[in-house]
């Protein structure tokens, strides 16, 4: 490897050499993990200010106005801005707040979400840590915010914190089933959780083996980042920022900054384990997988924010019948459909990872979901039929006899 | 002492300062918290002992459902912010006497053993596909895992019942 | 094994520094003039009543129950997917057995009105 080709290698080992010369191993050993660990985290903090640069100009042009443009050409200083904005708010504090909670919930909540960058799959060998049980890690380290929640809610002393802080976790808690299910479907057909192995496993990418599991993963991973249309719960005209009413100034900040970096966690996610990770073809030669990991990242959100801008918000029962009564079934049925279909397909001597394969699974796939939208058009029908109001049964009407008894008063009242 | 020793020790003192914190703490939500580093604490160690999936799934499940479920059971039973003082010397002189009583009892088992002194084989790399295939093998696991499944529901059916509201 | 676990824990340690010292900056840097009124619980600009005491409704607990039933049904589900090329038919048929029995409870959920957000 050569600096053009992989310079975050090429990097990493100029700075092991460098420090060999006065570290003893195990030294060297530690020093590059704390900065390997120091990179991705002022990574994942540097992309959370271009993922709010490109919310706000994104959510801006759909909505038919501008978006910030004071600070730096094109608002690109806006979000420095915000971040002097943060630092140099005065922090309020009310009184009868569990202090110690109070301060770790925002800490806790930027840390779980910073820690996921460890498994995401950068390049071949950029990797925090090639765990065996990569994806699984990921799915793990999101019962730590939820907890975060939690603690926000209940430190604050407020009602509204603390009913916000349940409602968060119901909905989170519900959408992570979808979530994981469709995840195992992905596991089942790469034979390994290790990230790794998962992007070598696509050289026909997953979201065309396994469409239904990208959309579910995709919409249950937008509602558990807690964004539109799934941000019935921290919106500000709804329960006026639920679990976060207390926090201000940087401790808010650190909020914000754990759902912008989970959110771009989910992008990538999605980018690894659906659109084929950091596989492209060369630019003028190099290979540059960072780089298309990141161009498919990007368009992740991209959707994301899209979504954001067009759709409206969800009501909290419907939110939670779309999850248990659509998106878990589908998710189950999915499970037992990809299996038998892989199964049907390997035995009609169809390999793995080739585009016959690849073609079976789309048609099983794409059959599933024509049934299930069939299903949900069908209860609709029947909701609607129910709901509608039914024929008012024959009023006695005006006749002849009626209108002349009454007609000297109606033409005394002309 | 080798790096994994020291490790250990440090491992196995915040879990043991978390449960230590979970049965001392004047305010449930704080115990709960303890609750949680102190399984947090479990999970390093299995990660310690190369369990990967273990560590894993004793995150996900205990940290991520278990310890929530117990958090809403405290804020079902007390939504009030407050201390619960120690309830009288009867209760803590009983505790008391059968916590001593069971530390004995685990002292002497500990002591009595014959731990096996060799150092057990390393963890093969196909560990997770192992796993998977004896939880499926008939030979191995499979009645035990579908029976675990029975009583999934029965746990789902008996608590949705208990939870329910009853017109 | 041990290396990337052992990365893990320094990333756990990396990023509580990172979150923690813009907390340490913004606490040497922002004015702090606290007065009673600021310093109120906000309850939609009027003077707040009562305990923070919620009527915690029993539904939230439900859903966190199903969540836990079927978060074990995932950690089952995830060796056998990642043992699943290697593995004959019928033992395919034995998890489609269990995922079916886990849909029976969903149903049965549903159909008590369980799943309902009331």
């Amino acid at each position: 490897m050569n600096v053009v080709n992989d310079p975050f290698t090429w990097a990493g080992n100029v700075i092991a050499q460098w420090l060999g010369g006065f570290l003893p191993p195990v030294g060297v050993d530690v020093t590059m993990m704390v900065l390997r660990a120091g990179v991705l985290g002022v990574f994942a903090l540097v992309m959370f200010m271009v993922m709010t640069w490109i919310e706000r100009k994104g959510v801006a042009r759909i909505q038919d106005r501008i978006g910030p443009n004071r600070a730096g050409p094109f608002g690109l200083l806006q979000p420095i801005a915000d971040g002097v904005k943060a630092l140099t708010k005065e922090d309020i504090t009310p009184d009868h707040v569990d202090r110690v909670v109070f301060n770790a919930a925002p800490i806790l909540s930027s840390v779980a979400a910073m820690i996921v960058f460890a498994a995401i799959p950068f390049g071949p060998g950029l990797i925090g840590a090639d765990m065996n049980i990569g994806i699984f890690y990921i799915l793990a380290v999101g019962g730590l915010g939820i907890i975060a929640i939690l603690m926000a809610g209940w430190s604050s002393n407020n009602k509204y914190a603390l009913l916000g802080a349940f409602r968060v976790v119901a909905q989170l808690v519900s959408y992570e089933i979808p979530h994981v299910l469709s995840i195992v479907a992905v596991v089942m057909l790469a034979g390994s959780m290790s990230m790794i192995t998962i992007v070598e496993k696509q050289p026909v990418w997953f979201l065309f083996v396994l469409p239904v599991s990208a959309l579910i993963v995709l919409f249950s991973g937008m509602a558990e980042i807690g964004r539109s249309p799934f941000d019935l719960l921290d919106a500000e005209s709804e329960i006026i920022a639920g679990h976060h009413i207390e926090y201000s100034g940087m401790k808010f900040a650190l909020f914000f900054l754990g759902e912008y970096v989970h959110a771009f966690a989910v992008s990538c996610i999605v980018a690894a384990l659906f659109l084929g990770g950091w596989r492209g073809p060369n630019i003028f030669g190099l290979t540059v997988p960072y780089l298309w990991f990141f161009i498919k990242a990007i368009l992740v959100f991209n959707v994301m924010v899209w979504a954001r801008g067009t759709l409206p918000r969800l009501r909290i029962d419907h939110l939670m019948a779309f999850n248990w009564k659509f998106l878990v079934p589908l998710s189950l049925v999915n499970l037992i459909v990809v299996a038998v279909a892989d199964r049907l397909a390997q035995a009609g001597g169809l390999a793995a990872g080739t585009w016959p394969w690849a073609l079976v699974m789309l048609v099983f796939n794409l059959a599933m979901l024509v049934v299930a939208l069939a299903l949900v058009g069908w209860a609709g029908q029947r909701a609607r039929r129910a709901a509608e109001p039914r024929e008012m049964p024959e009023v006695e009407t005006h006749d002849e006899a009626h209108d002349a008894e009454h007609a000297p008063i109606a033409a005394g009242a002309h | 002492m080798t790096t994994l020793q020291v490790m250990f020790i440090l491992l196995g003192s915040i879990t043991l300062a978390g449960g230590l914190y979970t049965v001392t703490a004047r305010n449930l939500f704080h115990g709960a918290l303890g609750l949680i580093v102190a399984l947090a604490g479990v999970a390093a160690l299995y990660a310690l002992l190369e369990a990967s999936f273990l560590a894993a799934a004793q995150v996900a499940i205990y940290i991520g459902a278990i310890a929530i479920m117990i958090i809403f059971a405290v804020m079902l039973t007390r939504g009030v912010m407050g201390a619960y003082p120690v309830k009288d010397l009867w209760s803590l002189a009983v505790s008391s006497i059968g916590t001593v009583l069971l530390l004995a009892v685990l002292l002497v088992t500990l002591f009595r053993f014959n731990w096996p002194q060799t150092t057990p084989a390393a963890v093969p790399a196909d560990s997770i596909a192992q796993l998977g295939k004896a939880l499926v093998d008939p030979n191995l696991y499979v009645l035990p895992f579908e029976v675990a499944s029975v009583l999934l529901v029965a746990a789902l059916i008996g608590s949705a019942y208990i939870a329910r509201d009853k017109k | 094994m041990l290396h990337d676990f052992a990365f893990v824990g320094v990333f756990f340690l990396v990023a509580i520094a990172l979150a923690g010292g813009p907390l340490i900056l913004a606490w040497l840097i922002r004015p702090a003039k606290p007065n009673p009124i600021k310093s109120s619980t906000y309850e939609c600009g009027v003077e707040t009543f009562g305990d923070a005491w919620v009527q915690f409704k029993v539904q939230y607990y439900v859903y966190g129950l199903v969540f836990v039933v079927f978060d074990i049904e995932t950690i089952f589900l995830f060796p056998w997917a990642v043992a699943y090329s290697q593995l004959p038919l019928f033992a395919v048929l034995e998890m489609v057995l269990f995922i079916l029995i886990l849909t029976g409870a969903l149903v049965y959920a549903w159909r008590k009105g369980d799943l309902e957000w009331v």
